[in-house]
């Protein structure tokens, strides 16, 4: 079942930032782009031939590969939804995840720099500071998780006790859930943190470290963060959707529609609201933290 | 032990050899070099056999000594940390020897290989002493020679100003080291000896932990204590930086841990204290790590963290022992010893590197530097293995350290009742916070040092540095990398050590050093996986690449080509955003603008330094104010014969009173 899952989500993934971009357009009255975008775009990116950097080095050769490794490896940690196991599961393995992801940005941040470009090094630099704030408020949401769960994996605190959790500690996992979707919506670079589709380089923080990626580097960059995407929001899938279904394939059904879900949902929060400025960021990463915090002490307290 | 005396020995030959040849610089650097490495080895071979045998080994004197024997052993919480304390001064040893050419025409070199030889043998007797009297006097001539290395280049007066600090501070320490041991020999203990129950009173042994946690901590550079660290390492030769930063300083966190053992059962609050300080440790050396602008000043910082999470480890164990909580026990020391297994070689590579960088260039000012990856690529690759190391990430051996550490506090946090839940969410909320500043602070200075266009004359005209130095840094870097990919072997060397610290915490300790056991072996496991997928994206790439074109031009600056090497970010500018909003804990940040001004704009300047918050928020005071007491006896020294007359005057006839008053 985990391998399957993770297959499915190797192959589904580049669906997402169709479907958050496909919300926004239907919010917005537009027809948008089609569904399936992302996939031509790679094809056609796969097909190119690639330019370098006469002032980069290996590092920004490097910057893709590793982001897409570490990227991959960490969704094999990430349950799929519906109760099912993640194809490798074990105890702490929440922070090999969170390792991971911080390998990937420590790559991409290093490519970034390596060619020199001011336009990238602030990007850099931005990209760095939140993540600072990210990092705990992921870790202290997936905490409040584990200890109203019981169990330290992430496939055990989001698997089968966590409907009897929910009943037992609904508003602190309600809380918790909201400090890890905003972490999500940080972690992906989307809105109200950064704005994927904009092209104003002085405003974004994750498109203008890849300014200087081309042809099939640049298609590892945005396949991983597809993958990227898909693991995160199945977290919050995971968490927010405790249904639990007997027949594998309405495990599958609702694991893959609590990711979609969570695209949607994704994509209405894009609609409804306009990238915050980049001194109020720090405050919305810094209130999910508390908010996290606050759900921490619920539990313990309950 | 025959081993362990023969390092002794060969360092002591070493050292004096080195001293007595003096002026002459190949003859004392292949004496003092080679004794070091000789030395070295021998003592890292004792060590693993003192890992691996499962009894400790004794040598004690027939006579005795005032404080106790004079008895040295060898157990295996002393053998964990000999091993890196033999084998990190043995590489940087032959780093030094192609380090120290330069000033082989200025300077005697006989006096610093006597010291650093001296050195390495008076840590290792450091952690093989029982008795009080060794180990005090092991630990003075530790502090004395550190300071004579420290002080190499005393004609500039910040070297000579930090080496004063280092002096004060590590005095300081030593006194209560002293009180420590005056107290613990009162009650009829020692180094080898616990305390005796009917001896103690309630409150000593509280006391005695907190002595050994102000004494130790000094050395461990653990905050508020850690003031000295950021002055005397960036300020010391390179090979002696690493060997302090990477070796010399957890000295402080084996004192800490070897007393806990004396001490007795230990209550809740010796683990929450220590833990606290390891919390504010980590936060502190983190965050003004990433605010420095010297390569090496940053390096130190980032020591004040890694000594602040092996701090937090050990607290987190003490907290298991206290709670009776085995997992949390065993994990939580395994973290700490594993740790500093793994810090001492990426510091000191890390170290070793920022020499490279300096010996190449001239300068360690992180925003002078930038694109020596092209000009030094043997430094660049290793710099780059450190700083994965340092900021913990994988596939490189910081990491498995710090998932233990997570772990023991996942495992806290979830299942334990609050008086251990609270300090473990504590922990992990500290992890969170200092493991993505800390991979800020890497990407800082590996960044600004090797990436991107060179910022001034000195990074431009950058050459590799030659093989002496690179080979011990090349070691070093292989041997991060190969406790990253098996970090169950690191596991394996400190594990009989955590189950010895561990052992009060109860039952079910063989299900816990399972369980970390399987956890570094996933941790390697994942280093592996994702070296393979790398590989295989690597190899993805090259084959869509074969045959297609494949152009270089200049970096894309939006609208221009090529970017200007002036207009790059630079490493305070990276950082700038974490250390403007970290500006309530970093109070001392104090940008000093000269803006343009007039229709014709002369030079304009912009100066942002980030001195030490204690150091200036707290030691400074309370020195000033103790000059101050201390100055206003000096109004009785005037300098007048005649007021001197007075003086024994008045002194004979108070004398005189009291001898009347007394045979009366």
């Amino acid at each position: 079942m985990g391998l399957a899952a993770y297959a499915l989500a190797l192959v589904l993934a580049p669906l997402l930032p169709g479907v958050v971009g496909r919300t926004r357009a239907l919010m917005a009255g537009r027809q948008g782009a089609p569904l399936l975008q992302l996939y031509r775009d790679l094809g056609r990116l796969l097909r190119k031939g690639a330019v370098y950097s006469r002032q980069s080095t290996l590092i920004f050769r490097a910057g893709p590969v590793v982001l897409l490794a570490a990227v991959a490896l960490a969704l094999l940690l990430v349950p799929p939804g519906g109760g099912a196991r993640a194809a490798v599961a074990f105890p702490a393995d929440l922070v090999v995840f969170v390792a991971l992801l911080a390998l990937a940005r420590f790559a991409t941040v290093l490519a970034a720099l390596d060619t020199g470009s001011s336009l990238e090094g602030m990007g850099a630099s931005r990209e760095l500071f939140f993540a600072a704030l990210t990092e705990p408020a992921l870790l202290l949401a997936l905490v409040v998780v584990a200890r109203a769960s019981g169990h330290v994996s992430l496939s055990a605190m989001l698997g089968g006790e966590l409907p009897a959790a929910w009943a037992r500690h609904g508003v602190a996992l309600g809380l918790a859930a909201l400090a890890l979707f905003v972490a999500v919506l940080a972690e992906n670079a989307r809105v109200p943190v950064d704005d994927p589709a904009t092209h104003l380089e002085l405003t974004m923080i994750h498109e203008v470290m890849v300014l200087d990626h081309s042809g099939p580097d640049l298609a590892l960059i945005e396949y991983a963060a597809a993958l990227k995407l898909w693991a995160t929001s199945a977290l919050v899938a995971s968490l927010v959707v405790p249904v639990r279904a007997d027949a594998a394939w309405l495990t599958a059904l609702v694991a893959t529609a609590g990711v979609l879900g969570v695209a949607v949902a994704i994509g209405m929060v894009e609609s409804a609201m306009a990238r915050l400025r980049l001194e109020r960021v720090p405050q919305l990463l810094v209130g999910a933290g508390v908010l996290a915090a606050f759900a921490l002490v619920l539990v313990v307290a309950g | 032990m025959i081993l362990f005396l023969a390092a002794l020995g060969v360092l002591l030959a070493g050292g004096l050899g080195a001293a007595l040849a003096g002026r002459r610089a190949a003859l004392a650097t292949a004496l003092g070099a080679g004794g070091a490495l000789l030395g070295g080895g021998l003592g890292a071979a004792a060590a693993l056999a003192g890992i691996l045998e499962r009894s400790s080994t004794t040598l004690s004197v027939g006579w005795g000594a005032p404080f106790g024997t004079i008895e040295l052993n060898i157990d295996v919480l002393s053998a964990v940390f000999l091993l890196p304390t033999f084998l990190v001064p043995a590489l940087a040893a032959i780093y030094g020897a192609g380090y120290l050419q330069h000033w082989r025409h200025t300077r005697s070199l006989g006096g610093a290989w006597f010291a650093y030889d001296v050195l390495v043998a008076s840590m290792a007797l450091v952690l093989a002493a029982r008795g009080t009297l060794v180990f005090l006097v092991a630990w003075e001539v530790m502090a004395l020679a550190s300071f004579l290395l420290v002080t190499f280049e005393h004609e500039r007066l910040e070297v000579r100003r930090a080496g004063w600090i280092y002096l004060v501070a590590t005095h300081l320490g030593t006194a209560a080291l002293l009180v420590f041991f005056l107290l613990l020999g009162g009650a009829g203990g020692d180094f080898r000896t616990p305390i005796s129950g009917q001896g103690a009173s309630a409150v000593l042994p509280g006391a005695l932990f907190l002595l050994a946690l102000v004494g130790f901590g000094t050395k461990a550079g653990l905050a508020p204590l850690h003031v000295w660290l950021p002055e005397a390492h960036p300020v010391a030769p390179s090979h002696v930086s690493a060997v302090m930063s990477g070796v010399m300083i957890e000295t402080g966190i084996y004192g800490i841990l070897r007393a806990t053992l004396l001490l007795g059962p230990p209550p809740w609050w010796w683990g929450a204290c220590l833990l606290g300080i390891g919390v504010v440790s980590t936060l502190v050396g983190v965050l003004l790590a990433l605010a420095q602008q010297d390569l090496k000043r940053l390096l130190a910082y980032s020591s004040v963290e890694h000594v602040g999470i092996m701090a937090m480890g050990g607290g987190l164990g003490l907290l298991g022992v206290a709670g009776g909580n085995t997992l949390v026990a065993l994990l939580g020391f395994s973290a700490a010893l594993l740790h500093m297994l793994n810090h001492s070689l990426f510091k000191a590579l890390l170290f070793l590197a920022a020499g490279a960088v300096k010996h190449a260039t001239g300068t360690l000012a992180l925003d002078r530097l930038g694109g020596l990856l092209r000009r030094m690529r043997d430094t660049g690759a290793v710099m780059l293995a450190g700083t994965l190391g340092a900021a913990a990430l994988p596939p490189l051996n910081g990491f498995a350290g710090e998932l233990l550490l997570f772990a023991a506090a996942l495992a806290a946090a979830a299942n334990a009742p609050l008086e251990l839940a609270g300090p473990g969410t504590l922990v992990l909320i500290t992890l969170g916070l200092a493991g993505a500043l800390a991979a800020a602070a890497g990407v800082k200075a590996f960044g600004a040092v090797f990436l991107g266009q060179p910022r001034g004359p000195e990074a431009l005209a950058a050459r590799e540095v030659k093989s002496p130095m690179r080979v011990p840094m090349h070691l070093l870097a292989a041997g991060c990398v190969a406790l990253g990919l098996f970090p169950a072997l690191g596991l394996v060397l400190v594990a009989r050590a955590a189950v010895v610290l561990a052992d009060g915490a109860g039952p079910g300790m063989m299900v816990a050093v399972d369980a970390a056991l399987g956890l570094a072996r996933r941790a390697g496991y994942a280093a592996l996986a994702l070296l393979v997928l790398a590989s295989l994206v690597a190899l993805l790439r090259r084959l869509l690449l074969r045959g297609r074109s494949v152009g270089a031009a200049d970096t894309w600056a939006c609208g221009y080509e090529g970017a200007v090497p002036r207009a790059q970010y630079t490493g305070s500018s990276l950082v700038q955003p974490a250390v403007a909003f970290f500006k309530p804990v970093l109070t001392s940040t104090r940008p000093a603008v000269v803006p343009p001004t007039g229709f014709h704009p002369a030079a304009a300047s912009f100066r942002a330094d980030t001195p030490d918050v204690f150091r200036h928020g707290f030691w400074q005071p309370v020195f000033r104010r103790l000059a101050g007491w201390l100055e206003r006896p000096r109004a009785l020294q005037h300098g007048s014969t005649h007021l001197y007359l007075l003086y024994i005057f008045v002194t004979l006839l108070a004398l005189l009173a009291y001898m009347r008053g007394w045979s009366r």
